[in-house]
This record gives structure tokens, sequence and C-alpha cells, in this order.
């Protein structure tokens, strides 16, 4: 990656968090800590790998993106806001009555979300299920889908990653994001997933890892994922809980915070977007 | 009366069916986790193995795996026995199908006491009534074989997640080759004046029977089949309640939620009229075959005729 490309897509990256950042103080407050972590990923995703149409949301042959863990919404309206998916203003309207943009995603009010998706596990099912049709169907494109380490608790994300696996689902690119903190306090204190990448490695995936905060190695690692042609692809991205939200960054808290004008106004100095 | 059995089993005539669409529509598609041979769906893989996703023994992941089938515009059946199919996965069918609105169609096959002998564990008393409760969830349990191979289609294209209550076994028969179905219509079986019965899936024939054993003494009841729980067909309900001033539900499932809960709650809301539920009493299942559960669970015949009864004396 050259590194006006590098610059382009953390920008990028540093503009989902800032509009993320807006949209939460606006109606103060929001699952910040899980937004910030994924925001660089969603830059690398949408502003360079992923082969979709803005104009033609629903276009059969897009490449589709599951947020199965829903609750980081906000940080891919932005990313489709930005993308040109919805005006940009739109992006204020996060949680107010009547809004296109629920806390957690929802196929049926947004243009460019995939998936509903917010009870923690089904969407990575439903990214299975999409991946066998694309199959099925012989289309060419990618399905991605963004798990939690905590998400990984959940019984049915092993359900899935057992038959994806069992079915060489090669399309089936995941991401963990792997921030080491859920509600209650670090994974590692409630109920840890570690070793996760021998645990998807004994469900029969590819395992790269990466990290999540850099869009250069964001990019390599979905490069080899692409080039995996015999099973799906699970992307360990280590990130920090917050990351980029220097209010929170870091602290279990940032799961669901509130965003004062302060506060915003600070984090927005600190990635120079005031 | 006559009684006679389906020449097909139910699950033979809902395979035949599922293979019958999918030869015309490219988009119909089966999941299944691991309960093929007893759904009786085998033939369908026979014939379209690159169509028939069997997830292995993970239902949640089944009905997961089929919103995602149905966001990329395929038309899946998911089938279980009904608990495994409803309450183990019922966040799955709540969220990933009703409330994302995707048009899976989840088969639950051996409702209530056609479990037998699988027993408790296996005996849903309350599938119907989880699945009714959920916004934007069709639920429909057909009578006999004719019935549901009509209802086929409908099922496949209605366009919304939809529950089907499936016995596995041969059906007792009810409809002829002139029947025709109505989609969320329910079918007036007999005409009567003093009572109704509203019946659904093997409660069908007992209110048949039940019928005749009222005409005998004298009572005329009308029987009337509510093949579609959900959206309940109010109009009929309220017709022949209005009518006959006494009714009387007859179902295979608990008598909280289901179709006795729902007409129980049209009418306290429209029409309040006398009222007796004939199902399961609010308790678990067991083992045993359908003559000893119908008798324990007092279903048979003779106690839906008994409820009309007790519903004719109440009326003022």
């Amino acid at each position: 990656m050259d590194i006006s490309e590098k610059e382009y897509l953390s920008g990028k990256a540093t503009d989902i968090r800032a509009l993320s950042l807006r949209m939460f103080k606006e109606i103060g407050k929001g699952h910040v800590g899980g937004a910030m972590s994924i925001s660089d990923l969603l830059a690398v995703l949408y502003f360079k790998r992923l082969n979709i149409r803005p104009e033609e949301p629903r276009w059969a042959d897009r490449d589709r993106l599951v947020l199965s863990k829903g609750h980081a919404g906000p940080a891919l309206y932005a990313a489709l806001a930005l993308r040109g998916y919805f005006p940009v203003e739109e992006c204020l309207t996060l949680n107010q009555p009547g809004t296109n943009l629920p806390s957690h995603c929802d196929m049926n009010r947004t243009v460019g979300v995939d998936m509903t998706a917010g009870s923690l596990a089904q969407g990575f099912s439903a990214s299975v299920g999409m991946a066998l049709a694309c199959r099925l169907d012989g289309r060419p494109n990618k399905v991605y889908a963004i798990i939690g380490d905590g998400e990984s608790q959940e019984g049915q994300i092993w359900e899935a990653a057992m038959f994806a696996g069992s079915r060489r689902l090669s399309n089936l690119i995941a991401f963990t994001d792997n921030n080491g903190m859920q509600i209650d306090g670090t994974t590692d204190e409630i109920n840890s997933v570690e070793p996760l990448a021998d645990k998807w490695r004994a469900f029969n995936w590819n395992v790269v890892t990466c990290c999540g905060h850099d869009v250069e190695d964001l990019d390599r690692a979905i490069e080899e994922a692409c080039a995996e042609t015999e099973r799906p692809t699970m992307i360990l991205m280590k990130t920090v809980k917050g990351k980029g939200a220097n209010f929170c960054e870091g602290q279990v808290s940032s799961h669901s915070t509130t965003v004062s004008q302060e506060q915003l106004d600070g984090a927005l100095a600190a990635l120079g977007r005031n | 009366m006559n009684i006679e059995l389906d020449t097909k089993e139910m699950r033979a005539v809902y395979a035949e069916g599922l293979i019958q669409l999918a030869k015309n529509d490219e988009r119909i598609v089966l999941c299944e986790a691991d309960l093929m041979g007893a759904n009786g769906t085998k033939p369908f893989k026979k014939e379209f193995p690159e169509r028939t996703f069997d997830v292995g023994i993970a239902e949640a992941n089944m009905i997961g795996v089929a919103a995602g089938l149905a966001a990329c515009g395929k038309i899946p059946f998911a089938n279980s026995f009904t608990p495994f199919a409803t309450r183990r996965c019922l966040d799955q069918v709540t969220i990933s199908c009703a409330y994302a609105n995707l048009a899976v169609k989840i088969g639950g096959t051996d409702p209530g006491i056609c479990a037998q002998l699988n027993g408790g564990t296996h005996m849903s008393v309350e599938d119907a009534a989880l699945m009714r409760a959920i916004p934007n969830m069709t639920v429909f349990e057909p009578t006999d074989a004719e019935q549901m191979r009509q209802a086929l289609p409908w099922v496949a294209y209605n366009g919304k997640p939809t529950y089907i209550r499936i016995h596995r076994s041969a059906a007792n028969t009810v409809f002829g080759p002139d029947y025709r179905f109505r989609p969320e219509k329910a079918d007036v079986l007999r005409d009567g004046t003093d009572v109704v019965l509203f019946c659904s899936g093997i409660m069908v024939i007992r209110a048949l029977q039940a019928a005749e054993l009222l005409a005998a003494d004298g009572i005329s009841a009308a029987v009337v089949n509510v093949h579609t729980i959900k959206p309940l067909d109010g109009e009929t309900v309220l017709e022949f309640a209005a009518k006959t001033r006494a009714v009387v539900t007859a179902e295979n499932h608990s008598v909280v939620g289901a179709l006795g809960g729902a007409v129980a709650e049209l009418l306290s809301e429209k029409l309040p009229t006398v009222m007796r539920r004939v199902g399961i009493q609010d308790r678990f299942g067991e083992v045993g075959k359908l003559p000893y559960l119908e008798k324990v669970m007092h279903m048979t015949p003779a106690d839906v005729a008994a409820a009309a009864k007790e519903a004719v004396a109440a009326k003022a």
C-alpha cells in the first residue's frame, strides 16, 4: 500500500470516528467503544475492498457485510453515509424518534445494511446462509461478517463456525473485533475466549491475524483471505475498545457511555477533526 | 361417520409439495437439523442435493442460515420437530426471521400429542402460542393431505415468515378433491345453530365426530376448521359466534395462547360469547400413543361434545 492510499484510508477511518462521535453526542449516549474499535476496518472495507454500488444498494452481485455485533451500527451508518448511501446529515438522527438509524442494525430501515443484527451471533449465522446462497448462485462476490470477541461466548457463533468450516465456504471472510472487553469487564475476567486462533483453526477456518488499527495491515489480511480458496477465513483483529474517543479509550465503560459536548470537542480536537 | 386415513403420510405430502415447488422455482431451498429422516424430506435432498442444507444438530444456526439464504433471495423451508423449530430457537426466529421480515418457512413436525412415544421433552404444547405472539409471523396448521397440498404454494409465496405445524403421519381425510383452499380463510365443514366448534389439525376429525354425537342429542353443532390461527379469520369466527352464541375451540396444543387464545381474545373484545377450550390443559406432555394421550389430555370426540354441551347450557 502506498503512502497516499494509507493516508486516504486512515483519513476515512478518522472521518468515521468523528462522525460517529457527533452522532452519539447528538442523542447524548451510545455504544461508543465497539464502534470506535471497528472504524479502521470499515474504512478499508467501504473505501477499498467492498465491491458495491451505493447508487444500487440491492445489486445482486454486491459484496455483503453483516455487522453481527449490531450494536456498533452507528460506525457502519457513518461509513455508509460517507460512502454515499444516504446524506451525512441523516446520521445525526441516530436513535431519534422515527429514525432510519437505530442503535442496532436494521436492514429494513437503513439503506446499505445487508442484515438485521443485534441479538448477538445471529448475524454470523445469517452470513453463513448468505455465503451458501451466493455460492449456489455462482456469484463471484464475498460475504464479510464482523463479530465481537465477547460475542464469541455465544454458542451460536460456534454452530455457525462449524458449519461454514464443514462446507468450506471460502467466500466467507469474518473479522473478530478482539478488543478484550465486554460489558461486565475484560473478556479474560468474565469468560476467556482465548486461544481464539486455535479455536478457529480447529473449526477448519483459515486464520489471519492483524492490527485492527492499521489500515495497511488490515488490507494485507483481507488480501490473504481473498486468496484462500478452500476454507472460510477468520481475521483476528487486535483492537482497542473506544479507540480514538480519548475520553473513554481502553476503558470497559466505553461499551455504552454518555457523550457530552465537551467530550466531543476534546475527542474531535485529538482526531484533528474539530 | 366414515373415518378414513389419507393414503399418504403428511410428511410425504409436504416433501412432494416442496419438490414440486422446487422444480419450478430454483429459489426454493431446504434447511434441516439432522431430522430429514423423521421429517420425511430425504426425497428433496435426493432431487436437489445442492439446495439442501443440513446443518446438523444446531437449530439456532439452521434458522440463522435460513434467514441469510432468504436475505439473498432464496425461499428456505427450515424443519425440525415442533419444540426444536420454535422454543429452542425462539430468539433466532423472532429476530433473524420475523423482525428482519425475511420470509423463512419454518416447518414444525409432530405437534402436541403427535409426538407420542418421544414424550414430554418432544411434546410441544406451546409452539403455536410462541409463534403467534411474534409480529409478522403467519401460523398455519394443515389438517390433511389435500389441504396441505393446496396450501403449500401459498406458504411458499406469501412473502412472510410462516410457521407450518405438521402432523407427520397419515391424517384423517377431511377434504376431498373438490376442496379449494383459500388462504387465511377458515373452512366451514358443517353448518349448525346451537354451538360452533372451531378446530385445527388432528382435532378437526374429532370435532366432526363430536358434532355427530351432539346431533344424536338434538344439538346442532357447526364445525369450522381454522387452519390459520394467525392471521385469524375473524370474520368467520364472529359470524359463527353470532349465529350460535356458544363457542368451543379444539386444538392439539395448550389451551393457552393458540387457537383457543386467539378466538377468546377476539370474542372478548368484539362479541363476548360463552366459550369452552378443548386442548392440553396447561400441562406438559408424557409418553404414550395417541389413543392414550387423547384420553389423558381430554381431547376425545366425547370431550369435545361435553365441552359443547357445557357451552350450550351456559348460554343465557
